[in-house]
Parts: structure tokens; sequence; C-alpha cells
């Protein structure tokens, strides 16, 4: 059993997650400093049942002393590690499958069930068996309008969605070295759609500096041993590599975006855990330029957190977005929840910036979904069909 | 965990696997993610006969409807990839499905499901089973017959043995006083 430094519960699998920690004779949370609580999937509450869940939620937060940040700070991944709930050397769970996007800090973190979250409330600990780590080694410099996104699309087609599966990913090499927080949160973000436990990035100068002001801590060191035993090894190089699309229905078939251009889009949703951070939207309002989106289709925007949106106002983006045509959503998960709203309708098509294409994923088990890179999302909300950044 | 009680559980699941096993099998492909399993729009759910009415809604609606006590499942490689939503072997729970039989799982709902008392099955030759047939289900032995041929199955973890022996892991939990932790 390993002992847990942070546990995150939101709104669709906490309520399980309370119900097994009373079932198991739960009465007192193991420390309620190292557990959050918010509501991100359906917010505000979309329905009634989503409202009493909330509910719920609530009072065990009040009962157990848990701080809850409830329908106030965004995305769960996004605010747990804006709130230092993650950091270098830490063991966190969270009842999502894209807790592992706090690799990028450094920490060892992965996604659990309810049942399994029961069981970390009650005693602080979980069972594990320790990884093997497959190396990816990235070197090259991204041509303009590519970046994480491309890169992890990429790699998801490389490793396949079942390719790592029970390893941890470790993100390594002069690449990554330059690249900044955000971009190491897309990847380790995506880790999870090629079954592996954990996305991970040493930490570095980059790392420690947002650490400042988040946790009171002193850097160390935390990079893998010289003589470290990896099940793989993978190099991969960006220079050459293209602006990538994942097509339907699955995460692992990225595309060049040429081979899928002047694809017809419904919807575009630019947000998420994946892609809903300041330089995402920013990334997104570069390529945008003085052009309006284009008025046939929707074109959907939600920063992944409270600190998110406001780093977006305050650049005078958001009256941007919203004056190009957009609907600027408060954060959330959005339409990659396929439940709360953004749905799309049978035969409809969705371009994303989210982590998941699945049939149904965004609403109709009869609709497509494509994901992409936030440049790649408005170059095509500009043009209502699937566009490479580089020429808008 | 070695208490008599634990053992004698143990014997129960073992024995009764044909009868957790006795239905039809309902084959699915590959990659068969818990969206396909248990929609997002029903997550606000947390019964699972509730849950079971919507199981594949929209991937494969004959499956709520039919589905009886005893049915399999059986998918390809990667099965129950995706998001972490317990709602899916729940929702296989509700249906009174308990075993699921597949090439490969993914990590989180193979955890999920040995949590909740839904038994994943590892079949490497999992492809090779037909929709709608019977199965024999030996787990003690190591195989199951379908279509009068025998194919092998590989246990379950032998760390995991000791949650389905208790019958999932609330009750392993139950027992539990203290927890020894490694140490960093």
């Amino acid at each position: 059993m390993a002992p847990l430094d942070g546990t995150m519960i939101h709104d669709i699998t906490g309520p399980l997650a309370i119900q097994k920690f009373y079932e198991m004779g739960g009465k007192k949370v193991y420390d309620p400093e190292r557990i959050i609580l918010l509501f991100d999937h359906q917010i505000p509450a979309d329905s009634i049942e989503a409202a009493t869940n909330q509910v719920y939620m609530r009072k065990f937060a009040e009962e157990q002393d848990i701080h809850n940040y409830d329908i106030n700070e965004g995305v769960c991944h996004q605010v747990t590690i804006e709130k230092g709930r993650a950091a270098p050397g830490d063991i966190v769970v969270g009842a999502d499958s894209h807790t592992c996007m706090y690799g990028a800090t450094g920490a060892f973190a992965t996604g659990i069930g309810s049942t399994d979250m029961g069981f970390a409330l009650k005693f602080g600990a979980l069972y594990f068996k320790v990884p093997e780590t497959i190396r990816a080694e990235v070197s090259g410099k991204f041509q303009k309008r590519v970046g994480a996104k491309d890169l992890i699309l990429s790699i998801a087609a490389d490793i396949g969605a079942d390719g790592a599966t029970y390893k941890a990913i470790q993100f390594t090499g002069k690449t990554i070295s330059k690249m900044d927080m955000a971009g190491r949160m897309t990847l380790c973000n995506m880790a999870i759609e090629m079954g592996a436990k954990a996305g991970i990035v040493a930490p570095d100068k980059v790392t420690w500096e947002y650490m400042k002001g988040r946790r009171k801590m002193k850097s160390f060191d935390l990079d893998s041993d010289p003589d470290a035993n990896y099940a793989e090894k993978r190099s991969y190089n960006v220079s050459d590599l293209e602006p990538t699309v994942a097509i339907p229905h699955n995460v692992d078939t990225g595309v060049p975006v040429g081979k899928v251009a002047g694809t017809h889009v419904d919807q575009v949703f630019i947000g998420s855990c994946t892609n809903g951070r300041f330089e995402d939207l920013e990334e997104a309002a570069e390529v945008l330029g003085k052009k309006k989106f284009n008025p046939k289709i929707r074109v959907i925007i939600i920063p992944a957190s409270r600190d998110e949106y406001l780093k977006t106002l305050r650049a005078g983006l958001i009256e941007k977005f919203v004056k190009a045509g957009a609907l600027v959503e408060a954060p959330c998960c959005g339409p990659c929840m396929g439940g709360a709203f953004g749905l799309i309708a049978p035969g409809e098509v969705s371009l994303s910036t989210s982590n998941r294409n699945f049939k149904g994923r965004q609403g109709s088990t009869e609709g497509k979904v494509y994901l992409c890179s936030p440049a790649t999302a408005a170059a095509s909300a500009i043009t209502g069909e699937i566009t490479d950044p580089r020429e808008v | 965990m070695a208490s008599k009680k634990t053992v004698q559980v143990k014997k129960v699941i073992l024995e009764k696997s044909p009868v957790l096993a006795n239905g039809r099998t309902w084959k699915f492909g590959d990659d068969i993610d818990t969206d396909a399993i248990i929609p997002g729009r029903f997550l606000t759910l947390n019964n699972p006969d509730e849950l079971a009415k919507h199981a594949f809604e929209g991937t494969r609606d004959e499956f709520a409807k039919n589905v009886k006590e005893g049915d399999v499942i059986v998918g390809g490689r990667n099965f129950g990839c995706g998001s972490s939503r317990e709602h899916a072997p729940l929702a296989l729970i509700g249906a009174g499905v308990k075993v699921v039989i597949a090439r490969s799982f993914a990590r989180i709902f193979f955890r999920n499901s040995v949590n909740v008392g839904v038994l994943p099955v590892v079949c490497p030759d999992a492809d090779k089973i037909p929709d709608g047939e019977k199965i024999v289900l030996k787990i003690k032995e190591g195989y199951l017959e379908a279509d009068g041929k025998k194919f092998a199955i590989e246990p379950v973890p032998e760390f995991m043995q000791g949650i389905i022996d208790a019958g999932g892991l609330v009750e392993y939990a139950k027992n539990i006083k203290e927890i020894p932790t490694c140490t960093r």
C-alpha cells in the first residue's frame, strides 16, 4: 500500500465514493487537509439529479471539514494543480481518469474508481502495482502553430490506445525542457489515452518556478537514475511534426491535418483539462486575428479554471472571442462531459481540443468527434471545415 | 486475510463460477470504452438497476432490453478503456452480468470491476468466442468452453485475489484495522 499525499473527488464520481466510504465503515476521512472536492462536470447543476448529488457532496465536505471548491473554480485537474495540491514527489489519486495530468508537476498521479476512492478517503493509502516506464524522448523545435497537443496525438497514434497499459510514460528530452507547464499538462493529461497509469515529467526549473506561491517546498532533484530500467524507449523529433488530428472514433488515430482538411464541422469546442489554459486560448486568439468565426457553426470556448478565465479576460481575449461570434462559458468540462450541454445531434461533427473522441462522447453515437490543437480548432472555426492553422 | 471465512468465500466464488456465467454471450469488439458501456448523460444515476436500463445505449440497444441474469460480456482488446466511471461495472451488475471476458482490459475498469464484484477474465482467444453462445467457465481449472472448444484463461493477479475472495473492496476494507504502508 502506498500513502497518499492528495485526493480529489468531483460531482460525477464523488457521490459513489462517499457512499463506499460509509459502506466501508468510514467515519472520519484520513486527513481533511489532503482531500479536495469540487464540481465541474455538470455545473451549474443541469438537472435535479445533479443538484441532489451536489448537495450530498457539500454536506460531506462540511461534515468532514474538507475543502470544497464547489462550482467556483473550474475543471478538477486544472484546479488541483493550480492550488498546489499536486507537487513534485507527491502521490495523488483522483476519481477521474485524467488525474494523470498532475504528472506535469513531477507527481505520481493516477485516476481511480469510486470504490478505490472510498478506500483512499478512509485509509489515506491504496494498493498499487509499481508501473514499468516507457521513456518518450522528444527533440526538435516545433513549427509555428504546432505544439504539445499535436505531439501527444502523434505519440498516441504511435503507441496505440492500449500500448502503455499499466505503464507510466515519462516525457523527457530537450523539447520537453523548453516546454511550458501548460504544454506539459496537455501531454500528461492524455497518457491515459494510451492506457497508461501515469504520465510524468521530471521536475526542473520550469516546474519549480510554477510551484512558487502554490506549495511551500524547497526544490530537490527528482530525475530518473542514469541507469534506470525502461520497459521501452521511444524517440520523437517534432521539427517536421504537422498539426495533427485524431479522427473518429478512437484517440490513437492521429493523422496530419492535411488528410482531413475540408471536413465540414458543425461545432468547435476549445477548452477542457487538456487544452483550456490561457496559453491555449492565446494561441487560438492569435490564429483568429481580426477574423470572425464562421456564423454557420457553433464555437464554444471554455477556460479550464477561474484563474485561466481571468488571465484570458484581462488580456482582452474574451471580448475578442465573443465579438468574433463564440460562446464563452464559465469554467467547466463543457461538451467533453457528453451530458451537461453542447451535445451534438446524429450526423453532426464536432472538432474539439479535448481528449476523447469515442462514439457518443459528446452526444449522439451517430455523431463524430475529431480531436485537435487549439490552433487547428481556431482555424477551422473560421472556415467551418477542418483547416491547417498554418494556412490561415 | 487468511481467516476461515475468507477461504470459504473464495471456494464459493470458484465453485459458483459456472453459475455466474450460465447465460448467453454478448460479443463486443476492441476498445469498448466506458462511455459506450454507460453514456455520460446517465452518470447522475448511482443505482445499478437504473444504470442497467441504459447500458450500451446507442452502441447496442438490444442489450439492455434482452440481457438476463448470468449473461456474459465478451470483449476484444482494451475493454473498458477511457473514463474511470465506476457506473460502468455497476450498470453491468444491474443487468445481471457478473463476468466479463476479454483479450485484455483497461487498467481502471479492471480494478473497478474487481472492487465492485464483476469478475474480469482475461482470455487471449476471446475473439473466437461467438455471440449468443452459452459458455462454461472453469476458473479454477484455468479455461472456458465455448462452441465446443476449450480456451485458456489467465489467473487474476495474486494481490487482487484477496479482494475477490472477500467479495469486493468494501468487504475487504471492513476487515482492515490498520494499513501497512510502504515508505519512501
